[in-house]
């Protein structure tokens, strides 16, 4: 479960860094760019809670 | 007597829980460090500061360079000032100055530090508000506000304040948690958000960068009624904004925790994805929306709903401990207030200081004159710790002789602030250089004072060893 938390969460900063430098290079539109971004959010904040540790330095 | 009594063991009753050393046992890991400060400084300040360096017109070489000195500067004072003190003491900047200054002057700069606080957070809220304002079509404030420019403004503001407050009052830990959460995937909004708006300034490959960023972003040309930034400026301003936390020694609340003293160093991965990174990419996006600074507009433009979002959970996740703090801080001078009360007279104070865009517009200057207040507490522990022995002098006088209170270190602090801004105000320093003179003035008049302070204690039979 933890390994596949990681998996998606990987996926959604893939999803939210990567579709922005083929808007650089014009290989993909701004508005599928803010798309993608929102998808990665969405994968990023359903899955990091699973495997982040809540324990601070504190 | 007994007032001022029991206000100090309040306050120490509030501290309580890290009135030890810390154990062995309890020592971090590096990586746990590195975390914390990759998390801590990707913050919802980060799309203020980079903005304002364009509107000052820094040019690119001094940004890219500047930015590199100052902060290489910065890791090296966590490392070479906080990180030593922190890991030889292993006790908070409260106990240690309680030690060394008494605790009187430890309340008035609980208090001090409180107000600070609750500005900061305003800033955070206003930062958020401005993401918020977007779905109403709301007015942004521009550069030269400084007083709320719209009803609907202070409506958001205290919507956004209400909420941030309650929230902090509900859960403070949860938050924490889900700030940690957010730190990578906000790192990546920064880096993506400035990537995607490069075309709209005539870029098209990594390759066009450099061309780019000097004749489209860092122009070297400031904005109208804005003043002129040099290599300088930007270097001392990477340098002290967090001057209150490696200098002024606040972070030796985490860097106790630390194995050792090279853990400083680890302050590195906070300045270098935050105060570098980041501040590049806010001014990206600030250039591409021909002049805007407000976050909100400017993280829609390069994200669209998940840039407002970033702006919104930023803004609150950076609040919430600031608000936690000031709290913390307040409950000082408030006898018996419950812990929800005092966080929501703290956030009221925030949401004030929120609805006057001038705390963001002016954020650069804010932080400085934060740091400068800041400055001389820190200076006043590495000197009594480190170069009073040196000079035959005894360190932790005040404890010794059991006062509440250190003149040395009251008159030392107050002056060198005095000082500061009559260099300021006299000699035409610009805020942002004040720091190196003021940490020279705070040094030599502790060690005079204290040097006076404890002969006069000598000569009046007590042992001074």
């Amino acid at each position: 479960m933890r390994k596949f938390a990681i998996i998606i969460s990987i996926l959604g900063l893939l999803f939210t860094v990567v579709p922005s430098f083929f808007v650089l290079y014009g290989r993909l539109s701004w508005d599928s760019h803010a798309l993608c971004m929102a998808i990665g959010m969405v994968l990023w904040f359903v899955s990091a809670p699973f495997w982040m540790k809540a324990k601070s330095i504190q | 007597m007994a007032h001022k009594n029991n206000i100090s063991e309040r306050l120490d009753a509030l501290y309580e829980f890290d009135r030890e050393p810390v154990a062995k046992s309890k020592l971090q890991k590096v990586s746990n460090f590195i975390g914390l400060y990759a998390g801590e400084h990707v913050a919802g300040t980060e799309f203020v500061i980079g903005p304002l360096f364009v509107a000052h017109g820094v040019t690119a070489p001094d940004l890219f360079l500047g930015l590199l000195v100052g902060n290489i500067l910065a890791v090296l004072s966590w490392a070479i000032f906080t990180a030593p003190v922190a890991v030889k003491t292993r006790l908070t900047l409260y106990w240690q100055l309680k030690k060394v200054a008494g605790a009187n002057t430890t309340i008035v700069y609980s208090i001090v530090n409180a107000l600070a606080f609750c500005i900061l957070a305003g800033a955070m809220i206003a930062v958020s508000s401005t993401a918020v304002g977007l779905s109403f079509n709301m007015t942004m404030p521009s550069l030269d506000d400084f007083y709320p420019n719209s009803v609907e403004w202070i409506l958001v503001v205290f919507f956004v304040g209400l909420v941030v407050t309650a929230l902090a009052i509900l859960g403070f830990e949860k938050i924490s948690h889900f700030a940690k959460i957010c730190a990578p995937w906000m790192f990546l909004v920064f880096i993506a958000s400035a990537v995607a708006v490069l075309p709209k300034l005539g870029c098209n490959s990594i390759g066009d960068f450099w061309r780019v960023a000097n004749e489209k972003i860092w122009t070297g040309i400031p904005f109208e009624g804005q003043s002129k930034f040099t290599f300088w400026h930007v270097t001392f301003f990477a340098w002290f904004c967090n001057m209150s936390m490696h200098i002024g020694m606040s972070d030796m609340s985490i860097l106790r925790y630390a194995k050792n003293w090279k853990y400083g160093f680890t302050s590195a991965f906070g300045m270098f994805l935050g105060h570098y990174i980041a501040w590049v990419a806010s001014g990206i996006l600030c250039a591409a929306a021909l002049g805007d600074i407000a976050p909100g507009p400017i993280a829609y433009m390069g994200a669209g709903i998940t840039g407002a979002i970033t702006v919104i959970v930023t803004g609150w996740t950076t609040a919430n401990p600031t608000l936690y703090r000031a709290g913390l801080a307040l409950q000082v001078v408030t006898p018996n207030w419950k812990r929800w009360k005092v966080t929501l007279v703290a956030g009221l104070i925030t949401t004030i200081a929120a609805c006057f865009p001038g705390f963001i517009m002016k954020f650069l200057e804010f932080i400085a004159i934060q740091g400068l207040v800041m400055m001389p507490i820190g200076v006043i522990i590495i000197t009594d710790f480190w170069i009073l022995p040196k000079l035959g002098l005894k360190s932790y006088i005040v404890s010794y002789l059991k006062k509440d209170v250190s003149w040395a270190a009251i008159v030392t602090w107050v002056v060198s602030m005095a000082l500061s801004l009559w260099f300021n105000m006299h000699f035409g320093v610009e805020i942002f250089f004040l720091g190196l003179p003021g940490i020279l003035i705070a040094l030599l008049l502790y060690v005079l004072l204290s040097a006076i302070m404890q002969k006069k204690y000598s000569r009046t039979n007590v042992v001074v060893k």
